[in-house]
């Protein structure tokens, strides 16, 4: 479980990192923090020629307040997120999927830019940042560009970040006061979610007047559940149930040791309903 | 002895201070392996040319280049005469490969990094063919695993005891059970690991290697590399964990790495990875079960009639231990009335199967109790009470199984008291409370079951355990046995023993294991028999040194040794403990000297003192020096036992299961230290609970190993283990000196059982297979649902 021999660069700013990816085409491997790539890469299954890890470039990293959005840079560690106070009041079901990420060591290494590139489906960033439908900052040798949330996600392991570009930015537009739940279903804590649901709502007296539904690991990318999202409108706590039973209508899950798509379709109905009342209650 | 001692060895291995085998061997070669991808084929050929061009490689090994012993197929370990069909592999594939994971090519290059890129560039050819994965295909015999073993049954073993054929005819009731339990794996933090130095002008080996056995390596590695047992000497560093796995020897890479130094006349190591040891390493508990059993209206056991087939993978190094184990240890703390076991032991194309903490005890454990629950069923019978109606009463001690038990010896328990096991179990879990609290959870809308497991467990078992022990004239106290440590505590327990028995402070007892350098004599560290083993063997060796330092402070201070004692490393006459003696001078007295290096030793010279002129300094019968060794060798194995009860809610909707109490009453004998004790049954219990609910081996039907990384194959963190509620019995073995019977493996046995019955509890109908996942309990509920003419309607989700 050793890698085969590559060429390490650590740019300190993002022109830098592009012009190394630009010379180095498709032999080089971006890590960005390292927490998928590096056991991929020690179990032989890739063998770039150059890794550039972006850790050394500050000026992707951090959380700022963008005026009615919040813009989180691609390298801030999962541990930075969590407790940020930014986050925290105006994206409050980032901070709630990403406190449940595997364990501390690995958010303190793992990045939340990372995470949206190497785009597993397991993984617990992608639907809290469809769900809040964020916008991601991607510049390459042609400049910069932004993504749609709802556009990023291609497949399995596979986004619109092309090669020889980097996502440097994500931003998520403010839901001030909206409450939020991450109900991630696992065996174990720090495994990858079996299932998960990202729920966020803002309420309207005591019912529902908005809600966002991200699904987790029901398909080969992150999944939204807009007809949940709509069928919520004007739902009390309640009276959850049925409009949550649907969250896996139309969705593709997986079969594998943990369950198999009928239990995960399942699974997927009982965490919506508990995510949205959850989220209701703050 | 009896006290809650803290471990000495906690704070060094605590702060990084441990040195294990990866820690040695600084600058030394290093072997990387090329290894089967396939589950069964025929090697065509292998191109080593291309790795050759890589700087840094310094020996590249297939089969061809082995010569002697070191070609000829490992050996088997613990033959018996049922065992008609033994295989062993070799060290490295000859012509055919049979699990994944075989090691087909040797790379010792300047560093890792350089052996593995060789082992890239090695091409295998293979001829694959149809690999036999799994109990029910093995035993179906359509595809062979080894071509001239007919029916892949390795083994097959029938022992009876009384006439079970007209007992269960006889039987007013009687059920059948069809059983299943999963493979797992012990999965110690440090893989193995071999570090080996060729001294050339000596002729010598030494050997480090993460084992079990030191002593037992070094008679293989001897054997194998056709060295007179007098040039090897192996020593065991720190070890990080072992449950097993290392007991088995010699590995493939234990023969090899030494015989790969002697070759090339350099240091080499391999430190095995997490991924090898997934798939070449060892793993356990794969058995299919069949248990019918007669029994009257009480639910009292008339017969007893069990059949199972067990996986034992690719070879059978370690022979039929673990279904021995399984065979005879079932029966627990029942009388079974006319008992018949008779099992089949199955090669497979998987990794071999050799014993992993429990050791077969587990699932005899499940099949004995999943039947009692389905008797206590049958007869709508309290389950602790059909239990207890079974049990051997503690006035029918020593009880006789009429079993040979897995060291060739009876199955036949020296103590134990099970009603009041049971009584103390009953009242830490509230037995006779839970179905008020069964209640109130339903009213919830929560669903809650009960479970309960007793077991007995044959510990210490035999040949044998040395002890040596020494005092040295600045009061040191020396103490060696031959059993490896693998972080149980030796070093405390043993050094609590050897001070308590020659009156010395524990901060005095230095103890060794595992080194044939200070103890040549040696079996190793499993069925949990350190304590009962070393911890009797230095204990006579103390009482030696004791009635020598009785002795000789006897002569010194003109009175008879009956009148002395020794504590606190003093000799001193009772009831006038001003005239005494230190042990430390005692020490110097021992030693007869010509040379004076201190003053302890000028004190000791042949002109110090008076002396007899007539008598030599040395007595015909005596040698110098304080110190003794003792052996200590039982007639038969002791008897531990345990019952476990534990408490689990199954989410109505989502079938999670969770483990809200989990409560021990164990009965080891006396205990050296309770706190070590309850951190083996904590640590126990941890590994059940992943047997019970995380961990197994999944195989494709092709016998690619599809969970082999700890991000698939789940085990317990410290959140998903139960806070364990532990109440402990002594009874005394009568067997041994200390009165003790053993704990290692304690907490591992019965959790399965124990889960599947408080899962079963729960959800009302059978569990029949283990480990259960929420998936798995999700699909039975709908099976059982769908074939239920009054389904109990969908619940409501009470989150």
């Amino acid at each position: 479980m050793i890698p085969t021999s590559f060429d390490y660069v650590a740019p300190t700013s993002v022109d830098e990192a592009l012009s190394v990816l630009a010379e180095a085409g498709d032999d080089a491997k971006v890590l960005a923090g390292g927490q998928s790539l590096l056991p991929i890469l020690r179990m032989r299954l890739n063998a770039p020629e150059k890794v550039v890890d972006l850790g050394r470039i500050e000026a992707l990293r951090g959380v700022r307040d963008g005026g009615d959005h919040i813009a989180i840079g691609a390298m801030t560690p999962y541990c930075d997120i969590v407790d940020d106070a930014l986050v925290r009041e105006h994206a409050l079901l980032l901070a709630k999927a990403v406190e449940t990420v595997a364990d501390p060591q690995i958010r303190h290494r793992g990045t939340v830019g990372g995470a949206l590139v190497h785009a597993d489906p397991a993984g617990d960033v992608g639907a809290p940042v469809l769900a809040l439908e964020a916008t991601l900052v991607v510049v390459g040798p042609g400049g910069e560009r932004t993504v749609a949330a709802s556009e990023f996600f291609q497949d399995l392991f596979e986004t619109s970040v092309g090669d020889g570009e980097l996502l440097t930015e994500i931003r998520i537009p403010k839901h001030t006061g909206w409450g939020a739940s991450y109900e991630k279903f696992v065996r174990v804590s720090h495994q990858w979610s079996i299932v998960a649901v990202a729920a966020t709502v803002r309420l309207d007296g005591g019912s529902i007047a908005e809600a966002r539904i991200g699904l987790t690991n029901m398909g080969s990318t992150p999944l939204r559940a807009t007809a949940v999202e709509q069928a919520l409108v004007g739902k009390g706590a309640s009276d959850l149930a049925e409009a949550c039973s649907a969250a896996a209508e139309g969705t593709n899950p997986p079969s594998d040791l943990n369950g198999d798509a009928d239990y995960r379709r399942h699974l997927a109905g009982v965490l919506a309903r508990r995510a949205v009342q959850k989220a209701m209650e703050g | 002895m009896g006290e809650k001692v803290q471990r000495r060895e906690d704070p060094r291995l605590l702060t990084g201070n441990g040195r294990y085998l990866d820690d040695l061997g600084r600058g030394a070669l290093q072997a990387a392996f090329v290894r089967s991808p396939h589950a069964h084929a025929r090697i065509v050929d292998i191109d080593i040319a291309d790795a050759w061009e890589l700087d840094g490689v310094e020996a590249i090994y297939t089969w061809e280049d082995l010569p002697g012993r070191v070609a000829e197929p490992l050996p088997v370990l613990i033959p018996h005469p049922a065992m008609t069909h033994a295989r062993t592999g070799y060290c490295l594939a000859r012509d055919e490969v049979n699990h994944v994971g075989e090691a087909v090519v040797m790379v010792v290059a300047r560093d890792r990094y350089v052996a593995e890129d060789a082992c890239a560039r090695i091409t295998v050819q293979y001829d694959t063919l149809p690999a036999v994965v799994g109990v029910a295909r093995a035993r179906d015999g359509d595809r062979l695993v080894h071509d001239d073993v007919p029916g892949n049954v390795a083994a097959n073993l029938r022992q009876e005891v009384g006439d079970v054929d007209t007992a269960m005819a006889a039987a007013p009731h009687t059920l059948t059970l069809e059983l299943a339990i999963e493979r797992s794996a012990c999965m110690p933090m440090e893989g193995k690991g071999v570090f080996a130095r060729w001294d050339a002008d000596d002729g010598s080996l030494r050997l480090y290697s993460s084992t079990q056995t030191s002593t037992g390596v070094r008679a293989a590695v001897a054997a194998k590399l056709e060295l007179p047992l007098a040039k090897v000497e192996v020593v065991t560093p720190d070890v990080g964990g072992g449950f097993g796995v290392k007991i088995v020897h010699p590995w493939p890479e234990e023969v090899l790495v030494p015989w790969a130094a002697r070759n090339l006349g350099r240091d080499v190591k391999w430190t095995e990875d997490r991924r090898e040891h997934f798939v070449s390493s060892a793993h356990e508990r794969g058995q299919l079960q069949e248990v019918t059993v007669g029994f009257d209206d009480d639910g009292r056991l008339l017969a007893l009639d069990v059949h199972f087939w067990h996986d034992n993978g690719a070879y059978t190094p370690y022979g039929i231990i673990v279904p021995i184990i399984t065979a005879t240890q079932l029966l627990g703390p029942y009388k079974p009335g006319a008992y018949r076991v008779e099992f089949w032991s199955l090669y497979t194309n998987t990794v071999l199967v050799t014993p992993y903490r429990g050791a077969g005890r587990p699932q005899g454990c499940y099949a004995m109790e999943r039947t009692m629950d389905a008797i206590a069923e049958h007869r709508g019978l309290d389950r602790a009470e059909v239990r207890s109606r079974n049990f051997i009463q503690p006035d029918e001690m020593p009880w006789d199984h009429g079993l040979m038990f897995q060291d060739g010896r009876p199955l036949k328990y020296d103590s134990g008291d099970f009603p009041a096991s049971l009584a103390k179990l009953k009242a830490l879990v509230g037995w006779d409370d839970f179905a008020a609290y069964r209640e109130q959870a339903a009213r919830e809308g929560r669903r809650v079951g009960l479970g309960i497991g007793c077991y007995v467990e044959g510990t210490g078992v035999g040949p044998y355990e040395g002890g040596h022990v020494q005092v040295e004239t600045s009061g040191r106290v020396n103490v060696a046995t031959g059993l490896t440590t693998q972080g149980q505590g030796h070093q405390t327990i043993l050094a609590q023993i050897v001070a308590d028995e020659l009156g010395v402070p524990f901060d005095d007892v230095h103890v060794t294991t595992g080194d044939t350098r200070r103890m040549a004599y040696a079996v190793g560290t499993f069925a949990s028999r350190g304590a009962v083993m070393s911890g009797n063997a230095v204990a006579l060796a103390a009482r030696v040194v004791r009635a020598k330092a009785l002795r000789i402070a006897a002569e010194a201070l003109e009175v008879s040794p009956d009148d002395l004692d020794i504590a606190d490393g003093v000799v001193s006459v009772k009831g006038a403990p001003g005239t005494s003696i230190a042990l430390k001078t005692v020490a110097v007295m021992s030693n007869p000297l010509r040379y004076a290096f201190d003053a302890s030793a000028a004190a000791a010279t042949q002109f110090a003192g008076t002396f007899d002129p007539d008598t030599p300094p040395v007595g015909d019968d005596d040698e110098p020096g304080l110190e003794g060794q003792d052996f200590y060798s039982p007639t038969q194995a002791t008897f531990a036992n345990g019952m476990h009860a534990a408490v689990v809610e199954t989410d109505p909707v989502t079938a999670e299961i969770r483990i809200l109490r989990y409560c021990v009453v164990h009965d080891c004998g006396v205990m050296v230290n309770p706190m070590i004790v309850e951190g083996q049954v904590h640590g126990g219990v941890a590994q059940g609970v992943g047997g019970a609910l995380y961990e197994r081996m999944v195989y494709d039907e092709g016998g690619q190993l599809l969970n082999a990384s700890f991000m698939d194959f789940l085990m317990p963190y410290a959140s998903e283990v139960p806070h364990i509620e532990t109440d402990h019995l002594e009874t005394p073995s009568p067997l041994n000196p200390l009165g003790i019977k053993g704990a290692g493996e304690a907490g591992t046995i019965p959790v399965s059982a124990v889960i599947a019955s408080a899962i079963e509890d729960a959800e009302g109908f059978p569990i029949r297979s283990m480990p259960i996942s929420p998936a798995e309990l999700w699909e039975l509920r709908r099976r059982h649902a769908a074939s239920d003419p009054h389904p109990v309607p969908v619940q409501e989700d009470p989150r």
